[in-house]
């Protein structure tokens, strides 16, 4: 295999909880827990898991976005974590990032030509006035806008059409990797098909690569080649889409995915109920993360080995010490 | 490309509808014109501050021109606005003081929001120690005994702006300075929870994942997000300003008493409040138009300026 387009390594990013008088850290919220995975050109890998169970956090330390606690994250044979402040806005260039909710990331002061053009500026990516319009108007066609709505300002459109501006503002540098982060859960489900299907589109018309998260499984299994599923932190299954999709097995990954709803009420299966709830991120469980709530755990093994991501099958990897 | 990734077709029907070219500036004045009574202040305002600016040329009569024969006398055709105590003509005085009142509140508003808003945005943008800092200076300004400071620092420096700038331009920096150094703190705070909850937000997060620097982010992002409620801070503080500049002269602080503010009249009429109505309500009532339009205008700006509100 070639050189990954991104690769990240053993990536960890706690956030301190500070209390007191002194406002001492009295605890840390292990927000990603040492995730590693790799991510070659033109692919999609689709990040899925519950709320806060750390996907987020990792697509924003990859942008920098957040500083990670420790790690390395290699984008075209560079550790970004390294990379001092003017490199880093050199970045900026290659990685961009699709928020979920379209009504908070627009600037409400900003008309949708300002937004646009704000990276074109940044970058001196336009010689000429004329040149600068020329872009965001082509930008604006590229994501099925027009450009009569560039003097526009972000409330007066709907929240398909901000979503756009958001992915062509994303455009305007021509990155190499987006980070879409959650970027149709905010939708309506009839938008949401366009917006993937766009996003699609793009990829093929731009040959990006996409880090996708959400918690919606089936837009991801659409969208993605490959999947990693993250609890707590940690990643406990990657594998190709299809794959993953079919032949889970991490249990956590057999949960999630039994709760998908299927949109055929004769079907009948068995949904697997997990106890409990998710534990806090401040303390995590010992050994296997998933072991408080895992139906086929085996003690005391799982609760003091933490088990590592081992390969089972050609790109099917889980992290569980008795499956794979 | 897929037709499903197109927009729907009536947004962009109603884009075509409006595509006329208006540039914000035009946009924010076009919304301005919509809040009535922030244009009939403008209006009001403006033609107030014409009046004290070029009323003096019209009006010739002399502030200082003293006539016992017609003391405390009501309006009248010799004098629209009446005479004070001391027979001096009250409508020459007005639009004199008008001049200087206006100016210093105006003045020291432009301080006070300049200085809060540069130490609020400093504060809210960096984390730490700054912040700890700056906002210790503004606990530090608001537990301050204010009148006794005022006193300290224009009797040390009085004489030697003086000196320097004149008499009257002198005292005219030294009293706006003062006034607006110690009304900075409620705008500081202002900007700073701004700030706080601002730059948490994602269209700050984009910016900066576009590459833009922390004062790109400030300036064109944060910044004019932020100033709404500055505007309505400041509008107040005009009016705050000239009552402030008044006190001044109640103590002997402020301008000289030959000098003539709306304040200054305003308390040396207070003796008479029963036997010359007029010497107090002339001053007062133009004391109190001017920080009534003033305060519409700010209402009208913050609407204007906010085009998330529908006009």
């Amino acid at each position: 295999m070639t050189e990954p387009l991104l690769r990240v390594n053993n990536l960890v990013k706690n956030f301190s909880v500070k209390g007191g008088i002194l406002s001492r850290e009295v605890d840390k919220v292990h927000a990603v827990d040492g995730v590693s995975f790799e991510l070659a050109a033109g692919e999609t890998l689709g990040l899925v898991g519950e709320s806060g169970c750390g996907k987020s956090t990792t697509g924003r330390c990859i942008l920098r976005l957040i500083e990670p606690t420790s790690g390395e994250i290699w984008f075209e044979g560079r550790n970004t974590v390294e990379l001092g402040s003017s490199e880093l806005r050199a970045l900026c260039r290659d990685m961009q990032i699709i928020f979920q909710d379209p009504y908070a990331s627009l600037n409400p002061r900003m008309t949708v030509g300002a937004i646009i053009g704000e990276a074109l500026t940044i970058h001196k990516l336009a010689k000429t006035r004329a040149e600068y319009e020329d872009r965001i108007v082509e930008l604006l066609e590229t994501v099925g806008l027009t450009a009569g709505h560039m003097r526009r300002y972000p409330h007066e459109f709907s929240g398909g059409q901000r979503q756009r501006i958001g992915i062509a503002r994303a455009l305007a540098v021509s990155p190499k990797l987006i980070v879409c982060d959650e970027p149709v859960s905010a939708l309506d489900v009839s938008i949401q098909a366009q917006v993937v299907n766009l996003l699609q589109d793009l990829q093929e018309k731009f040959s990006l690569t996409y880090i996708f998260i959400a918690h919606d499984l089936s837009v991801v299994q659409h969208i993605s080649t490959r999947v990693a599923v993250m609890y707590l932190g940690r990643i406990v299954e990657i594998a190709p889409a299809d794959e993953l999709y079919t032949r889970p097995l991490h249990p956590y990954t057999e949960a999630l995915l039994s709760a998908v709803p299927i949109p055929d009420p004769t079907v009948k299966r068995q949904r697997i109920m997990l106890k409990g709830d998710v534990p806090s991120p401040i303390r995590p469980p010992t050994g296997c993360h998933f072991h408080t709530r895992c139906p086929i755990r085996q003690l005391p093994l799982c609760s003091t080995e933490k088990p590592q991501l081992k390969q089972s099958s050609d790109g099917h990897w889980v992290s569980c010490h008795l499956r794979g | 490309m897929a037709g499903s990734t197109l927009a729907s077709p009536i947004a962009n029907a109603a884009a075509g509808g409006r595509a006329k070219h208006v540039t914000p500036t035009q946009e924010a004045w076009r919304r301005f014109r919509r809040h009535k009574l922030a244009v009939a202040s403008a209006v009001i305002l403006l033609t107030m501050i014409v009046m004290v600016v070029f009323g003096p040329m019209v009006w010739t009569v002399s502030i200082n021109d003293i006539d016992f024969t017609a003391r405390l006398q009501g309006p009248s055709l010799a004098h629209p606005m009446g005479t004070d105590d001391l027979g001096q003509d009250l409508l020459a005085r007005m639009l004199y003081g008008g001049r200087i009142s206006l100016a210093v509140g105006l003045a020291a508003m432009v301080v006070a929001i300049v200085v809060g808003v540069v130490i609020g945005a400093i504060a809210g943008i960096s984390r730490g120690s700054v912040d700890a800092g700056l906002m210790w200076l503004t606990d530090l300004f608001l537990a301050l005994p204010q009148l006794p400071l005022l006193l300290l620092v224009i009797y040390l420096f009085r004489d030697s702006l003086k000196e320097i700038a004149g008499p009257e331009v002198g005292l005219f920096i030294l009293i706006v300075a003062v006034i607006g150094g110690f009304r900075w703190m409620p705008v500081a705070r202002l900007v700073r929870a701004q700030f706080f909850s601002l730059r948490e937000k994602e269209f700050v997060e984009a910016a900066r994942a576009l590459g833009a620097s922390t004062p790109r982010q400030v300036v064109r992002h944060i910044l004019p997000n932020s100033l709404g409620p500055v505007i309505v801070a400041g509008t107040i503080d005009v009016a705050a300003a000239i009552i402030a500049e008044s006190t001044l002269s109640f103590l002997g602080l402020g301008f000289p008493p030959d000098i003539p503010t709306w304040g200054r009249m305003l308390l040396d009429a207070k003796d008479y409040l029963d036997i010359a109505p007029h010497w107090a309500l002339f001053p007062g009532g133009a004391i109190f138009l001017a920080v009534l339009t003033i305060n519409f205008i700010g209402d009208g700006l913050r609407d204007a300026l906010d085009p998330r509100r529908v006009l």
